[in-house]
């Protein structure tokens, strides 16, 4: 079902805000991972309020949808969502990396509501969530599981090991998304280590694809109702991203991979997001 | 002494599972292509629905059980001790231990047991690692009846359990029938007055018969079986240190980070007494016979007797 006008706009102007909100937080704190965070605005956004069925007051409910931020270092955005959707004060963020926060550098399902899993060593959030959506396989629970996997992290081996055996068991209840920035720490993907045809390599482990423009909401939310649709075996969503996106000197830089925010720069990225919407 | 044979540890685990598997529904068991090996082929049979075998790929294996595990299940793990440290450290570490994941890690072949396979397949450095992690628990039974026993009692736990299993068939020491496995529980199996000897695993047998030779040359020495290695039974290692105020440590691992390690640091922050390790020193150990590659690393009765003649005698 096409994505309604109402609700486009609603999820758009949520991106636009949480773009602020990050940028707003790593200023003040001056640590954390600016880029990454910005490239997975609207797929964060679109499942949280738009796809995933959850109840902030029940944080362990049960039949809950799982969410798994693999590229843990995105946590920014993660928080920013479930601040908004009210699992936590908004004003918790402002302690984000601080002494005594339950707001981790890197997301900890311990200390925070609505986590769903500890996450930061990167490659381990596809096959934990394989384990998440075979419990719920094994107990007849109609949950879906989704993973945000960043693209500097499929080079990790152990995301193959995942591909093969969540083929393997059918994991037809996973979605995995890829935020295909093309840019990791060091440099691009192509400069550090190629991915090279990403379709191909999931197809050939048994995977459906579906390729999107992973900051176009409305596709996002099609692509996560297509993959529902599949049977049999899991989807990944390969959507193309812009590290940084929405600020201009950030756009496609692996430097702004996780990096201060000096005064003038923040001044300058503020005025081009323009407070959000 | 001559002692009855039991069962392997493996032997007993796999048994247990198939039992545990009828009375806790929620059990679930994981294998990396060799469960003929650590014997949860058992449970592959007889509850086929609850048995995934994800091939050679230990850390998928991990990671993937720490996820069912916040479904609700209970998961344990198996491969060869070796590779449960090495390949999975990171989701043991970064999932289950930092999450306190209900997840329980089976390594078997632990110590020289896997002996012919070489060094390549020895575990004489988990304890070590386990240990280092917060939540943890670590168990270490030294028989099949007691690894079965300990086995419901790592899926009564709510936390990350490591269950160190051996190999091959062992000497029967334990009786479970009656009361069930207590973590952090070390048991006294013999009483002494000069020194104690605290040992887990596969070497509590091997210090019982250390035990009875010193006797014979009138040293009284008294023998723990410590199948918790955490969270360590700190009141009996004191109660043994003020006792006999000597301890002989054995265990079928390094000399640094295990069972020695542990009982060590209790006694050098609480009671500091004259202590001697038995284990392997710092060295890969061999291919070779099993019980032979134990002499030739110093884990025999004879070894650990010599250390503790050492320490009464004030060498």
């Amino acid at each position: 079902m096409a994505l309604q006008a109402d609700r486009k706009a609603l999820l758009e102007g949520l991106s636009g805000k949480f773009r602020n909100t990050i940028i707003d937080t790593l200023f003040k704190i001056q640590t954390g991972h600016p880029g990454g965070s910005l490239s997975a605005v609207e797929i964060v956004t679109t499942l949280y309020f738009e796809k995933m069925r959850v109840d902030p007051k029940n944080p362990k409910w049960p039949d809950r949808d799982r969410f798994v931020l693999g590229k843990g270092h995105a946590a920014p955005i993660l928080y920013v969502a479930l601040a908004k959707k009210g699992f936590f004060p908004e004003k918790d963020l402002e302690t984000l990396r601080q002494l005594g926060s339950h707001l981790q550098g890197h997301p900890c399902a311990k200390k925070t509501p609505g986590v769903e899993l500890s996450t930061g060593p990167l490659g381990l959030g596809l096959s934990a969530a394989q384990g998440m959506a075979l419990g719920a396989r094994m107990d007849g629970r109609d949950f879906r599981t989704y993973v945000l996997l960043g693209d500097g992290e499929i080079q990790e081996g152990i995301v193959w090991e995942a591909a093969m055996s969540a083929a393997k068991f059918g994991l037809d209840n996973l979605t995995a998304i890829l935020d295909y920035n093309k840019v990791q720490l060091d440099g691009t993907t192509d400069e550090i280590m190629p991915l090279g045809d990403v379709r191909a390599k999931w197809e050939s482990f048994g995977w459906h694809v579906i390729e999107i423009d992973g900051h176009k909401v409305e596709e996002i939310a099609d692509a996560l109702d297509r993959a529902k649709a599949v049977k049999g075996r899991p989807t990944i969503i390969v959507a193309r991203t812009v590290k940084g996106k929405g600020v201009s000197f950030m756009e496609g830089k692996n430097t702004w991979h996780g990096k201060p925010i000096s005064r003038e720069e923040y001044e300058a990225a503020k005025a081009e997001l323009g407070g959000g919407k | 002494m001559a002692r009855v044979m039991g069962k392997a540890m493996r032997q007993a685990y796999g048994e247990a599972l198939v039992e545990l598997g009828k009375k806790y529904k929620d059990l679930v068991v994981f294998d990396a292509d060799v469960a003929s090996s650590t014997r949860t082929i058992m449970f592959s049979q007889a509850h086929p629905d609850r048995f995934f075998n994800v091939g050679i790929a230990e850390m998928n294996m991990a990671a993937m059980a720490a996820g069912i595990s916040t479904t609700g299940k209970i998961p344990f793990i198996n491969t060869f001790a070796c590779f449960m440290v090495l390949r999975c450290a990171d989701p043991i570490r970064s999932l289950m231990a930092y999450t306190n994941l209900n997840v329980k890690i089976a390594g078997a072949y632990a110590g020289l047991s896997d002996s012919y396979d070489g060094a390549s397949h020895h575990a004489i450095m988990d304890i070590a690692f386990m240990r280092s992690l917060p939540n943890m628990t670590v168990l270490s039974p030294c028989d099949g009846g007691e690894a079965a026993a300990a086995t419901e009692a790592a899926i009564l736990h709510q936390g990350p359990v490591y269950l160190r299993l051996h190999r091959n068939e062992t000497p029967v020491l334990t009786d479970y029938s009656r009361e069930p496995f207590r973590i952090g529980k070390g048991k006294i199996l013999r009483d002494g007055r000069d020194v104690s000897i605290i040992s887990t695993g596969y070497m509590v047998h091997k210090a019982l018969d250390a035990a009875e030779a010193l006797e014979k040359e009138g040293i009284s020495a008294g023998v723990v079986n410590m199948s918790t290695i955490k969270p360590l039974d700190e009141e009996l290692v004191l109660e043994c240190a003020r006792k006999t105020g000597r301890i002989v440590t054995a265990e079928e691992h390094s000399v640094h980070g295990g069972l020695g390690g542990a009982v060590a640091e209790l006694l050098a922050r609480k009671h500091p007494v004259p202590m001697a390790f038995v284990g392997v020193q710092d060295t890969f150990a061999e291919s070779g016979d099993y019980e032979k590659l134990l002499e030739k690393y110093g884990l025999t009765p004879g070894a650990i007797a010599g250390k503790a003649r050492g320490l009464v005698r004030g060498k």
